[in-house]
């Protein structure tokens, strides 16, 4: 017992987190038999090894030392020694939770696509896992060319599981996906080397502990934002994501919004704030004028939208206008409103896609007027949906609340207008959360095939009710998140208001010479 | 050194000339038809010339300053002769039953080898063209091989006049450059140029010699031949095209620019940053409105040169690496993809068309499997060693402040990807057509080999970039 527990601690444990879904590929890849044994076996061997790296990833959270900004289970190995170069991980208060966040939803999606993969199951789990491999390398990350290894190579399996399992315009769609992620990762690339070339080395803690010069910043800012506020994403290089969603299978949608989008979340917390203060500073304004644009317009369009899936989209690119203006509003609340805001929307848009996708398999139709009076037939579907729906909404008592009143909470304190023009995409958010509960599930029960709907069966129960879970434990008791991310989150902004204060005599934001003006 | 010594350092170069004679004798009184045989034999006899290369003379000058062998050139022997022979182990498996395979086929690639290796290590513009026209002349004959096929005459007779057309401007190069400086000998222009009061006339002639090699390498805007080529020659001498001939002349214009050049550098870093420019874009956008699959490697091979040209560019060790490391990746990529397309074959009969791939990854999952590795590592995508590749060229230039020569190349990267992804998408996402004849045993090896190589030099790239490394440094010091 004392063998396994020194083997337990000296385990590498973010690197057996990262690979072991490669491990669980490799098993897959060596199945042999007919199509449905290979399909069968592929299913159980996926599952099992995500519920395994699941397990794993919460004795990361166990062992988490919350009173320290410090990186934690720090490894590195020497990888391009010219470069100076390593595969170095590690984790902090902020990155450590999106490690959980993706393990939690991989198993959820497994079980998702249980019986609506039908066709090359074995290629779909690789991909699935190959996937989740990317994800939880990527916010492990703690060198620069690590992590975009890892951002990037998550567009293989994505691209894959559109384009082969999706439906509707799959090709248009992964190829958008794709091409849109790849030119801002481009960019980001061409600022990586550039940093490199200023400070010599890639390695992320190094890199926040450096100075850049002022004229420096302003370009390596942009060519981060470039393809951060695509992954987000921000108005208007959003436009991939609604297509995407629409297209890609359940568990697809579920990463992409669970996951994928927080990466670009994630980006602008751990490289553009700390390394780069005061071109965040100067280009707030800009962050905040888009965002509000993002909240108010795309909750608009949420609300004429007829197909399911294409209004939650629009909802997650609102919801993340949210996020960027807590980052960017850059005060204790707003930040740690920011990451909350990320964990939550992860698990509830991830579960609401989830929902469309237990009503898609049974009617292999996403319109809204197709559907009507699921109360009555439904009733646990109806409920379940209804928890989601409110936690999106933002209702007190859920996870989606905590978030919103954070950031709105912060960044009032930054800036009044910000914050009420956000606070209207509350209530829009709720218009238009509401009207597809009414339509989707109360009214009368009277389409034929509507009424031979059944209601949740017991897999279906499996993967709703630990996210019905998690949401009302963040909703009730937010401190058990809180503080895991509040040491860093109080470090980070240290910094960065530090940084700002040495030279804020001639920092001027974007635009306040055009607001001197119209005064 | 006298006598025979003198000729040490060009052992692997007299070895193989010799061998490629016996091979010759060996091929004509034979009286059954022994392609095959000499195939082998002639793989052996690369084998062999590497190895005697590996274990030669480090660094010495041979025929009164006509030849130099160094680090570098022997990295880059050794990086040539192992893409040729692997050309040569699918030439071996598409021969077996192939009418127009003969015995001279490879013999004729030995040929041409021989002259790679002579450029190579060529230290006298008088060298560098001899050998530069033992492998054109060779090249011709293999563009043509298919000689009762009007497209490969075709092929063969354009190659033929462009290439003659590439060499005349290179030996009028040449000339200018001789008559300002006064001798052919790379260590002696550089000090003319250096001491001499008068350049112009230099610059003139350094512009027509890059207009010839940036013809055998096929940079844009000196590329017109090759789609033609590719399309036109035998697919296994299609994939020798692309890799021995661009590995080498990527090679000599790095000897010769960043040697006897290199006082000039601020002149012809100009010419070069423009055709890298042109090559990368024009090779991602024309290669989009590809249907025939060898016309698309071609334009991706054009476009892989303009990425390496960069390392060219940059003119300086660390851009030699990089260029070094590019080749290296370059050559597993494309030896692996001529695999794949080596095995697009219905019942005995070759496919060319990129919608024969469709649904490829239902009927020969491993096949598509390889070829999408290839293909995300061509386009740069990581965790594939292409990207690698990309990443080394690409900071290289972002370190001697080439910044937006780096930022036109990775959008050309973008484009690129999108014609890569194509080939991905017919044959993941389209309807199957009709499966192909399962790979022979080598070239399902080189396809596996190649791709798994693409992952495990993202991972381990320490020991090749450690090579590239010291072969830049020899370039550097000489």
């Amino acid at each position: 017992m004392t063998a396994l527990a020194n083997f337990v601690t000296q385990l590498p444990i973010l690197s057996a987190v990262t690979f072991l879904p490669l491990v669980g590929a490799l098993f897959i890849l060596m199945i042999r038999g007919d199509d449905a044994t290979v399909a069968r076996q592929a299913r159980y061997v996926a599952l099992w090894t995500t519920l395994f790296t699941f397990a794993l990833s919460l004795l990361i959270w166990v062992r988490f030392e919350p009173a320290t900004a410090a990186f934690q289970f720090e490894e590195r190995f020497d990888w391009l020694p010219q470069y100076r170069i390593s595969y170095h991980m590690g984790v902090d208060g902020i990155s450590m939770l999106f490690v959980i966040l993706s393990t939690f939803l991989t198993p959820l999606c497994i079980l998702a696509s249980w019986e609506a993969i039908e066709k090359q199951v074995r290629e779909f789990m690789i991909a699935f896992l190959v996937l989740e491999t990317m994800m939880v390398g990527m916010f492990c990350a703690m060198d620069f060319v690590l992590f975009y290894v890892f951002f990037e190579g998550v567009l293989i399996p994505m691209f894959l599981i559109i384009g082969v399992w999706g439906g509707g315009r799959r090709v248009y769609s992964a190829f958008k996906f794709f091409l849109y992620t790849l030119t801002g990762s481009v960019l980001l690339l061409v600022a990586l080397l550039a940093m490199y070339f200023q400070v010599g080395t890639t390695d992320i803690p190094e890199l926040m502990n450096f100075k850049f010069s002022r004229e420096m910043q302003t370009w390596l800012w942009l060519g981060m934002f470039a393809s951060f506020a695509v992954k987000v994403p921000m108005w208007p290089v959003h436009t991939w994501l609604p297509d995407a969603h629409v297209d890609a299978p359940t568990a697809g949608s579920v990463i992409l919004a669970g996951v994928l989008l927080k990466m670009g979340g994630y980006g602008f917390l751990r490289f553009s704030l700390p390394m780069l203060p005061e071109a965040s500073a100067y280009f707030a304004p800009l962050v905040f004028t888009l965002s509000i644009i993002a909240v108010i317009y795309t909750s608009l369009v949420a609300l004429v939208q007829s197909d399911m899936k294409k209004m939650i989209a629009y909802s997650s690119v609102a919801h993340m206008g949210f996020v960027t203006i807590g980052v960017f509003a850059a005060t204790q609340q707003a930040v740690e409103g920011a990451i909350f805001q990320m964990l939550s929307h992860g698990v509830v848009s991830g579960a609401l896609f989830l929902c469309v996708g237990v009503i898609y398999d049974r009617l292999h139709t996403r319109e809204i007027d197709r559907y009507g009076g699921l109360a009555n037939n439904m009733p646990k579907y109806a409920f379940v949906f209804m928890v989601f729906m409110l936690a999106s909404v933002g209702l007190p008592g859920t996870a989606g609340f905590v978030g919103e009143f954070l950031i709105l909470t912060g960044t009032f304190q930054v800036n009044t207008w910000v914050a009420l023009l956000a606070a209207t995409g509350v209530i829009l958010g709720a218009a238009y959360m509401l009207y597809l509960y009414r339509r989707v599930v109360f009214g009368e029960l009277t389409k034929a095939d509507v009424k031979e709907m059944l209601d949740l069966e017991p897999r279906e129960i499996a993967i709703l009710a630990p996210i019905v879970a998690v949401v009302m434990w963040m909703g009730v008791y937010p401190m058990s998140f809180l503080d895991i991310m509040g040491e860093s989150v109080a470090n980070l902004l240290k910094q960065y208001h530090g940084a700002l204060a040495t030279r804020a005599a001639d920092l001027e934001p974007l635009g306040s010479s055009f607001i001197a003006w119209l005064r | 050194m006298s006598g025979l010594d003198t000729l040490a350092p060009a052992y692997p170069e007299i070895f193989m000339s010799i061998s490629a004679l016996v091979l010759l004798m060996l091929g004509v009184f034979r009286s059954k038809d022994s392609t095959v045989l000499l195939t082998w034999l002639t793989v052996a006899v690369m084998a062999g010339a590497a190895f005697l290369a590996v274990t030669g003379i480090d660094e010495a000058r041979t025929f009164h300053n006509l030849f130099v062998t160094n680090a570098f050139t022997i990295f880059a022997k050794v990086m040539m002769l192992v893409g040729a022979g692997l050309t040569l182990l699918l030439i071996s498996d598409w021969a077996v039953g192939e009418k127009v395979a003969r015995f001279e086929l490879p013999i004729i690639v030995l040929f041409a080898v021989i002259g790679m290796m002579l450029m190579i290590s060529a230290n006298d513009l008088i060298s560098l063209y001899v050998g530069l026209e033992l492998q054109s002349l060779s090249l011709y004959v293999l563009a043509a091989f298919h000689r009762d096929n009007i497209r490969a005459t075709e092929a063969g007779v354009k190659y033929f006049v462009l290439g003659a057309l590439a060499s005349g401007l290179l030996l009028y190069g040449s000339s200018l450059v001789y008559g300002y400086a006064g001798t052919t000998t790379f260590e002696s222009i550089a000090t003319a140029i250096e001491n001499g009061p008068n350049t112009t006339g230099i610059i003139v002639g350094i512009v027509f010699v890059i207009s010839g090699l940036a013809f055998k390498v096929s940079a844009v805007p000196f590329h017109m031949w090759t789609p033609d080529v590719y399309e036109g020659a035998p697919t296994p001498i299609t994939a020798f095209f692309s890799i021995a001939p661009k590995i080498a002349g990527l090679c000599l214009f790095m000897r010769v620019l960043a040697g006897p050049f290199e006082p000039l550098i601020e002149q012809w870093q100009q010419v070069i940053i423009l055709i890298s420019i042109l090559s990368m874009i024009w090779g991602s956008v024309a290669a989009i409105a590809q249907k025939n699959v060898k016309r698309l490697m071609a334009y991706s091979s054009i476009g892989h040169v303009g990425y390496a040209l960069i390392g060219l560019v940059v003119g300086n060790e660390e851009g030699a690496r990089g260029l070094l490391f590019y080749l290296l990746i370059y050559l597993v990529m494309n030896v692996g993809t001529f695999a794949v397309i080596l095995s697009m074959r219905v019942k005995g009969k070759y496919l060319e068309d990129i919608s024969d791939l469709s649904g490829l990854a239902k009927t020969r999952p491993g096949m598509a499997m390889a070829l999408a590795i290839l293909m995300f590592s061509m386009a740069g995508i990581p965790p594939m060693a292409g990207f690698l590749g990309k990443f080394y060229i690409f900071v290289a230039a972002v370190n001697a402040g080439f910044y937006s020569l780096a930022i036109v190349g990775l959008l050309a990267s973008v484009i690129g990807a999108y014609y890569y992804l194509r080939l991905i998408k017919i044959m993941y996402f389209d309807a199957p057509g009709a499966a192909f004849d399962a790979p022979s045993l080598t070239t399902g090896i080189i396809m596996a080999g190649s791709s798994v190589l693409m992952i495990v030099l993202f991972v381990v790239p320490a020991p090749l970039v450690n090579g590239a490394q010291a072969a830049a440094r020899a370039l550097f010091l000489g």
